[in-house]
């Protein structure tokens, strides 16, 4: 995507490329397609939605005047009777990024046009992420078990169900849409709808590659997003 | 304009950025525009009358859908402050209202004027209607994306307007929402009321997102050949700073209403301390009541902004062409509009310096918020200086302008004394600040709306409203808004509490029941004005009479589509090619006293004529 040629325009390097890009008639960011600049955008809105979340944990456990549970502790999976603190959680997030790893090798095949690579390496992105989902609902099986709620848990700060609930069931949420959407590109890939210039369902627009890249944008953002809740939920 | 020329010399037209036009010679590349780099966009056209009028993916009759909505949600919020000045003004006539109903129309009122209401129109409706015209497109990036945000928002007002017909009605807890009083027991509306309104301010904001994304995206990405950013009309800066703020501020705000959701609903205590009520204790314990006033008011400072950027946008525009002359200080005023949007990031504890904070917060915070006041007063002198000599035609658009510009000074005056921690301290809570944000972000945005209103309808409709009738409506609405707040002003420094239901027999009573009466029949008088231009713009559509293409001779490129009202698709076969600002009004020595931004340079610079 480097080696962009524009009719009538200089693309320049640095901050002067930055100058003149802006500066210029008709787009802002040369050679992007409308659909992955908006999806920046809207996962820069999303960002601060996660940043509230996050700041409001942070002003949370920081006030409250019960003990904060001990996260090691109440993280861990027993093996063979020994507790293994985040044992779970590195799984967990092994398996969210080695699915952004399938996802990039995807866009790339995508514009290599390389259908049917493209097309399972979704899949397997979409399966990577619904493992993810599926061990999620292990761990809040599992804490739930034993009596960890959204209004009170039986280790401390009433506050920690609260936050771990709604912070990681947000989170889970954005995996799931992500999910349902990587299972729609895997059969518009399969199908050939970019090949064949086939208008969306919905939308009633004709798609392209494209598409997958900004599908992309927006599942490495729930990978990176997962990077911090692991940071301050797991970890701290 | 006579006497700084030289009567006898003829005079080149220059246009906004022209080279050398001295020589005579003229570059032969003068009128190039670089190649479009995109395709043309592959437009759907909807077949049935749902698809081209209910679900439609046009972005001018979303505009309309979007504004048809807020002005509905505007006029039930207008009734809601008849009931309140009702009961404030001659209580003895307003036996049926309790003090309970009393706290659910403030709340209703507020919440439906600030969000449903001008954040909606400025944004949804003018927004939607007015950026792909202006800056050259077919439509919106993303048709169906921007056809789902209108159903969102027209969904979030059902839910709002469902909360009136629950059990317990509406939420009473000021529109601040400020926990922990807004979902406990005793407060109007703590179940049912409550629940709706925070799930309609989730969906708004989910609604808003979608329409936001594409404002934005189209701003930045699909312009026409030869719009750069800077020859954008000011309308399309002020829309797309505001919609940055709200793509960054919304989220606070979606934040808290999960938050408060889950309180309510799970029993969470995010927000809730430990609360003793009769002696018992609640199960709510260990949370932070003030973490909800920042993430309300980091979306609620920048909320003021959203509603007024636009509003500084449209007047500029509306300014320099009902006054024959280029905008004073363009580039000023864009960065002037950035600069506000950013530094509105960095003020929201200036609502909260009695909810008690570190001195030396409240010190940084008044200190941003004085900031505030040199970018927009620099916007209000470069008003002025457009105005100043100018070619002005005082017609109904000129008068809200104006009505705009000295509403606006006299309300920012005001936020001066607020900004400040000690003068606000004792000034909070009082019909002081009542009277501030109404002049600044109520009348003043309002009046810019009428404005818009009156001059674009037009190109809307394809028909002029009646001019006498509208000088009617500015007049009294005018005269009458100054009638309803500049008294407030005097009941805040005697020291009239706001959100009080009666002031029973306090000391008050004698200054303040006179004044009462007087402001609630203004505010009588000038809510049933607005009715005329409702009574306007249906009888324009019945009997009025039809409007030439660009009636006001302006230069901005909605007014230069291929018919009028534009058809899907804005611009027929091809699209405009722009060559200059759209502020070249009054060029010396150009044939008409207003050159379109389609214009090329080398049709100007060869005509010249004797200057008279």
């Amino acid at each position: 995507m480097s080696e962009q040629k524009i009719d009538g325009f200089e693309l320049k390097p640095g901050f002067k490329g930055m100058a003149s890009d802006t500066g210029s008639d008709q787009t802002m960011f040369k050679g992007v397609h409308w659909g992955k600049a908006m999806m920046w955008i809207f996962l820069l809105s999303d960002t601060f939605v996660f940043s509230c979340f996050l700041i409001s944990y942070m002003k949370g456990r920081g006030s409250t005047i019960v003990d904060w549970p001990n996260t090691s502790e109440v993280f861990s999976l027993y093996v063979g009777g020994v507790p293994v603190p985040l044992l779970l959680i590195a799984i967990m997030t092994f398996v969210l990024i080695t699915s952004s790893g399938t996802m990039a090798l995807a866009v790339k095949y995508g514009y290599e046009k390389n259908r049917k690579m493209c097309g399972w390496l979704i899949l397997a992105t979409a399966v990577g992420g619904l493992t993810f989902v599926g061990m999620q609902v292990f761990e809040w099986s599992k804490l739930i078990h034993e009596g960890v709620r959204p209004w009170g848990n039986p280790f401390g700060a009433s506050q920690f169900g609260s936050f771990f609930f709604m912070i990681t069931g947000f989170h889970g949420f954005h995996v799931s849409i992500g999910v349902i959407f990587l299972f729609i590109y895997t059969y518009k890939v399969f199908a050939g709808h970019y090949e064949s210039k086939k208008r969306g369902w919905f939308t009633k627009m004709k798609g392209d590659y494209v598409e997958i890249e900004i599908l992309g944008l927006y599942w490495h953002f729930v990978d990176l997003v997962w990077v911090f809740i692991f940071a301050f939920f797991y970890l701290w | 304009m006579s006497d700084e020329y030289d009567n006898n010399k003829s005079y080149q037209a220059q246009s906004s950025e022209l080279m050398d036009g001295s020589t005579g010679s003229v570059n032969p590349d003068i009128d190039y525009v670089r190649p479009a780099e995109v395709g043309e966009q592959d437009l759907y056209h909807g077949h049935s009358f749902i698809e081209k009028w209910v679900f439609c993916q046009d972005a001018k009759v979303i505009g309309v859908q979007y504004f048809l909505t807020a002005v509905f949600t505007g006029i039930v919020g207008l009734i809601l402050s008849w009931l309140m000045r009702l009961q404030l003004g001659f209580p003895e006539l307003a036996g049926f209202m309790t003090a309970e109903h009393y706290y659910q129309f403030v709340t209703m009122h507020g919440m439906i004027m600030v969000v449903y209401f001008l954040t909606a129109l400025f944004l949804g409706g003018f927004g939607n209607y007015l950026i792909p015209l202006m800056v050259g497109a077919r439509d919106m990036v993303f048709p169906y994306v921007n056809m789902l945000s209108f159903w969102m928002f027209f969904v979030a007002v059902a839910v709002l307007m469902a909360s009136f017909f629950v059990p317990g009605g509406p939420t009473g807890a000021g529109w601040t929402l400020y926990p922990p009083q807004t979902i406990l027991e005793g407060t109007p509306g703590s179940g049912m009321g409550i629940l709706l309104m925070l799930i309609s301010l989730s969906l708004f904001v989910i609604g808003f997102t979608m329409g936001g994304l594409n404002y934005m995206i189209t701003i930045l990405q699909a312009r026409t050949r030869g719009m750069t950013l800077m020859r954008m009309p000011l309308t399309v800066w002020g829309i797309f700073t505001a919609t940055v703020l709200a793509m960054l501020a919304f989220p606070a705000l979606l934040v808290s209403a999960i938050m408060m959701t889950l309180d309510k609903v799970l029993q969470t205590s995010f927000f809730m301390p430990t609360i003793l009520k009769a002696g018992e204790v609640l199960e709510y314990g260990g949370g932070s009541p003030i973490l909800f006033q920042h993430l309300f008011w980091f979306f609620g400072h920048p909320e003021v902004y959203i509603v007024a950027l636009p509003a500084f946008g449209i007047v500029s525009d509306l300014i320099s062409v009902h006054a024959r002359k280029n905008i004073f200080g363009y580039r000023m005023m864009v960065w002037a509009i950035v600069g506000i949007g950013g530094l509105s990031f960095f003020v929201w504890a200036h609502h909260m310096y009695v909810s008690g904070m570190n001195p030396w917060f409240g010190f940084f915070f008044a200190t941003t918020t004085l900031i505030i006041a040199v970018p927009t007063a620099m916007k209000v002198y470069n008003w002025i200086l457009t105005l100043w000599r100018g070619n002005i035609r005082i017609n109904t658009v000129m008068l809200w302008c104006l009505g705009f510009i000295v509403t606006f000074v006299n309300g920012g005056i005001t936020g001066i004394f607020l900004g400040n921690v000690s003068v606000d301290v004792p000034l909070s809570d009082t019909y002081f600040v009542i009277a501030h944000f109404h002049m600044v972000m109520g009348i003043a945005p309002l009046m810019v709306i009428m404005g818009a209103v009156y001059h674009w309808f037009p190109l809307v409709a394809g028909k002029m409203l009646h001019e006498g009738l509208g000088k009617w409506h500015f007049w009294i609405t005018f005269l009458g808004a100054y009638s309803i707040y500049f008294p407030m002003h005097y009941l805040g420094f005697i020291g009239v509490p706001r959100r009080y239901f009666e002031m029973y027999d306090s000391p008050y009573m004698t200054s303040a029941v006179g004044m009462n009466e007087f402001i609630s029949i203004a505010a009588f008088i000038v809510g049933a004005a607005q009715f005329i231009l409702v009574f306007n713009i249906i009888k324009t559509l019945k009997t009025g009479k039809k409007a030439e293409q660009n009636p006001w001779k302006a230069n901005s490129l909605e007014w230069y589509t291929s018919t009028v009202p534009p058809e899907h698709g804005n611009f027929g076969e091809r699209l405009p090619v722009v060559h200059r600002w759209p502020y070249d009004f009054s060029v010396p020595g150009a044939k008409d006293d207003f050159i379109p931004q389609t214009t090329a340079p080398s049709e100007v610079i060869h005509t010249e004529v004797e200057k008279t």
